[in-house]
């Protein structure tokens, strides 16, 4: 089992304009796990799609509710949990139409949560609309 | 923390470069939609997007690219991409997007892109 364990976490409310902040404070403890430059964007890349459904869906720019970002960190792994209390979402219903077919129906759905699992190892929502949502990314670190 | 984001306009004879500078999110796609509206509106149709000084990409930017290509195609022009940074083209080919829109190095060779397409026809 992981012998090191360090947790974070940044609550702020839920607005676009915070969507800086996340990626930072993300982005920072990416560097300090000793990630590489391409994985720390793209892990930010995958934060930031996170929230900004949480911000812009779950909560419909309603920026008196909260978005709950926290990072742990071990020996193996860079672990993202976003939560949220919004209204939720089925992920099995978000289509993933391949680009052409999207340019075609001039649509652009669905891109972030394809993104988040192209860049992420593990990508796993737990939805309770209107309680608790939450959603867990894990991204490996890859041993030298 | 404000996420820095500006578009600048350039024209060139008939050919719009737009020139993103800084941060691409949910938060500012909304201008960059706004400019390139504001392309079409005005009968202009032929877009370089200068991403030199783009230093971030999410899917909300992307967005803009995708939901407006198809409008722009059907009226004869077309959106080419140029001077991409690594970290932002890495977002790009993830989602392979140069399967949808022309990336190229520089601003001058997009504009020959534009023109060579004129000619053939």
């Amino acid at each position: 089992m992981a012998d090191f364990e360090r947790r974070f976490r940044l609550d702020v409310p839920s607005s676009t304009e915070n969507l800086a902040m996340i990626r930072d404070f993300v982005g920072k403890i990416a560097k300090q796990a000793g990630l590489a430059e391409s994985d720390v964007t793209m892990l930010e890349l995958a934060v930031d799609e996170a929230c900004a459904n949480v911000i812009e869906h779950a909560y419909g720019a309603d920026e008196t509710k909260e978005v709950v970002v926290r990072v742990r960190l071990d020996n193996d792994c860079i672990e993202i949990q976003i939560v949220d209390t919004g209204k939720g979402f089925d992920p099995g219903s978000v289509e993933q139409s391949d680009l052409k077919k999207l340019v075609e129906e001039r649509r652009s759905g669905g891109l972030g949560m394809r993104l988040m699992k192209l860049v992420m190892d593990e990508v796993e929502y737990q939805m309770k609309p209107g309680e608790r949502n939450e959603l867990r990314m894990i991204k490996r670190l890859k041993k030298p | 923390m404000a996420n820095s984001f500006a578009i600048q306009a350039f024209d060139q004879g008939d050919i719009t470069v737009l020139a993103l500078d800084g941060f691409l999110d949910a938060h500012t796609a909304p201008e960059f939609e706004e400019a390139i509206q504001k392309e079409i509106t005005a009968g202009r149709h032929r877009i370089i997007v200068n991403c030199e000084k783009l230093s971030y990409i999410s899917s909300a930017g992307l967005g803009v690219f995708m939901s407006f290509i198809e409008e722009i195609r059907e009226a004869g022009g077309d959106i080419k991409i140029c001077s991409v940074i690594p970290k932002v083209r890495q977002v790009f080919d993830i989602l392979g997007f140069q399967s949808l829109f022309e990336i190229v190095d520089d601003v001058p060779q997009a504009v020959a892109r534009f023109e060579s397409a004129s000619q053939g026809g």
